[in-house]
């Protein structure tokens, strides 16, 4: 797995990178009460607002990590935001894309790097 | 940039794992382990506690103070009933709100609660207004101040002295808890049956933690008792209510008594009268009503309100909104034109560019709950 400074987490599964937020960031948010996912087919450049994200109090985006293609999104936490707060980590993945460049992956932070990010 | 102020009860927030977050001034918790949603749902369900020492606390003493302080409000509290307290404003000369208080008669003097956001102005106001006239005007700084909300409040606080059982919604008495002189008002801002009690400062940590020893009580934070109070649909000043608007505007009209208004015994007589009464006979150009969005996505304040899903200008906007955790989906309060403000009308609020519709409905969203 790797992160992001936005608190992404990336995830590489077959060809595609499946991308949801982390533990922290479902933290710092609160009950998450809604989502909003970009339309499958659509193309991103790194750091696009993609992902809009409301818990009780605030609303925030969520940028593409990369450039690339969104070809999935997890329709299940759109239904039901609480798998945010659950499970972000696993279940509540917000969207998978088809990088151009998978080796801008190497630029991210690993888990060590991570952990050392949000002290 | 000014020192945050502390409350007696901050020490307490602390060990109980608060996310504080500055507020009016104060260091203020806005949720604690539980966080919002839980907290929200756990007062509506059992009891929670609040800190809102923030909250101005005054006391008014002197022959006719509540005579002098009709020259500020348009309330009767001459009216005012020993042991009783009403909700009341301060307005200005243009017919808008300068502050909501809560205005309670105590005998020998009047207990008043302002904002904290208000709470140095309104004092000013008081002490202008009523000094010349021989009444003093006195805010207190020794005394915390505590919410205990939810239908086992009651419980709760009974447990501590069982006298508060006999009280109803907006009475006031004082009674001993924890070895203090207490001012319990059985109010709140929630929607929920509950108490406000003022308690002097070296008191507030007992009575907070024998009432938190208690399985049904949890600490609640400021995010919590902000979307309890929109459920409610209950005003939030600086949000809903403003100097700009005037009490027939924003639907506060059950506030004013009879005999204030024209025709009263004791009509008229506080700032922008001329503009406020005529206003009750006539309505005002705008409503404030309760609007619930059809989707998923929260309305929050400033969304503005149109007509049309395309093009034209906006008809109104929200002034309060998020998530209402009782409801189970997005909850809001706003202006719209009076002549649209019937429950089933339609309205689109343009949110990140997009319109979404949302419709009128009547307020509170969720049912209140005072012990009358």
């Amino acid at each position: 797995m790797k992160f992001t400074e936005q608190h992404e987490w990336l995830e590489i599964e077959d060809d595609l990178v499946v991308v949801g937020i982390t533990t922290h960031a479902a933290e710092q948010l609160g009950d998450v009460v809604f989502v909003e996912l970009p339309e499958p087919g659509t193309t991103v450049s790194k750091d696009d607002e993609v992902v809009v994200i409301e818990s009780v109090k605030a609303a925030s985006d969520i940028l593409a990590p990369l450039d690339g293609e969104i070809v999935e999104v997890n329709e299940a936490i759109v239904e039901d935001p609480g798998k945010v707060n659950e499970d972000p980590e696993g279940e509540a993945w917000f969207f998978k894309m088809k990088i151009e460049d998978i080796s801008a992956m190497d630029e991210l932070m690993d888990d060590a790097a991570y952990k050392a990010f949000i002290g | 940039m000014d020192e945050l102020k502390r409350t007696p009860l901050y020490d307490l927030h602390l060990s109980l794992g608060a996310k504080m977050v500055p507020f009016a001034g104060y260091e203020m918790p806005v949720q604690y382990k539980l966080g919002v949603m839980k907290e929200h749902l756990h007062t509506r369900s059992r009891a929670g506690l609040f800190d809102v020492s923030h909250m101005g606390q005054v006391i008014l003493r002197g022959d006719g103070a509540a005579l002098a302080l009709e020259s500020l409000v348009p309330v009767s509290v001459a009216g005012l009933a020993e042991g009783r307290q009403r909700y009341g404003l301060f307005t200005n000369e243009d017919g808008g709100i300068e502050d909501d208080l809560m205005i309670a008669n105590r005998g020998d003097h009047l207990f008043l609660v302002v904002n904290a956001a208000c709470k140095e102005a309104d004092v000013a106001r008081l002490r202008k207004a009523l000094e010349p006239q021989g009444i003093t005007v006195a805010y207190i700084e020794d005394r915390a101040l505590l919410a205990l909300q939810g239908p086992e409040a009651e419980a709760a606080l009974a447990a501590l002295n069982p006298a508060v059982s006999e009280m109803r919604f907006m009475d006031v008495a004082t009674v001993e808890l924890c070895g203090a002189e207490a001012w319990v008002l059985r109010s709140g801002y929630t929607g929920e049956d509950g108490f406000e009690i003022s308690i002097p400062e070296s008191a507030a940590v007992d009575l907070a933690e024998a009432l938190l020893a208690q399985d049904a009580v949890e600490p609640i934070g400021l995010g919590a008792r902000d979307s309890l109070r929109l459920e409610a649909g209950l005003c939030l000043y600086g949000h809903d209510i403003d100097s700009t608007t005037t009490p027939a505007a924003a639907g506060l009209l059950w506030a004013i008594q009879k005999v204030r208004r024209a025709d009263g015994d004791r009509a008229g007589g506080f700032p922008g009268a001329e503009k406020i009464l005529p206003e009750i006979a006539t309505g005002a150009a705008t409503a404030r009503v309760g609007l619930k969005p059809e989707g998923r996505a929260p309305m929050r304040e400033g969304v503005p309100l149109f007509e049309v899903e395309e093009g034209g200008e906006p008809l109104g906007h929200i002034t309060s909104g998020g998530f209402g955790p009782s409801v189970g989906g997005p909850v809001a309060m706003g202006y719209v034109p009076a002549q649209g403000a019937m429950p089933g009308t339609r309205y689109y609020g343009e949110v990140r560019g997009k319109r979404l519709p949302v419709e009128v409905v009547p307020l509170p969203f969720v049912k209140q709950t005072y012990k009358r």
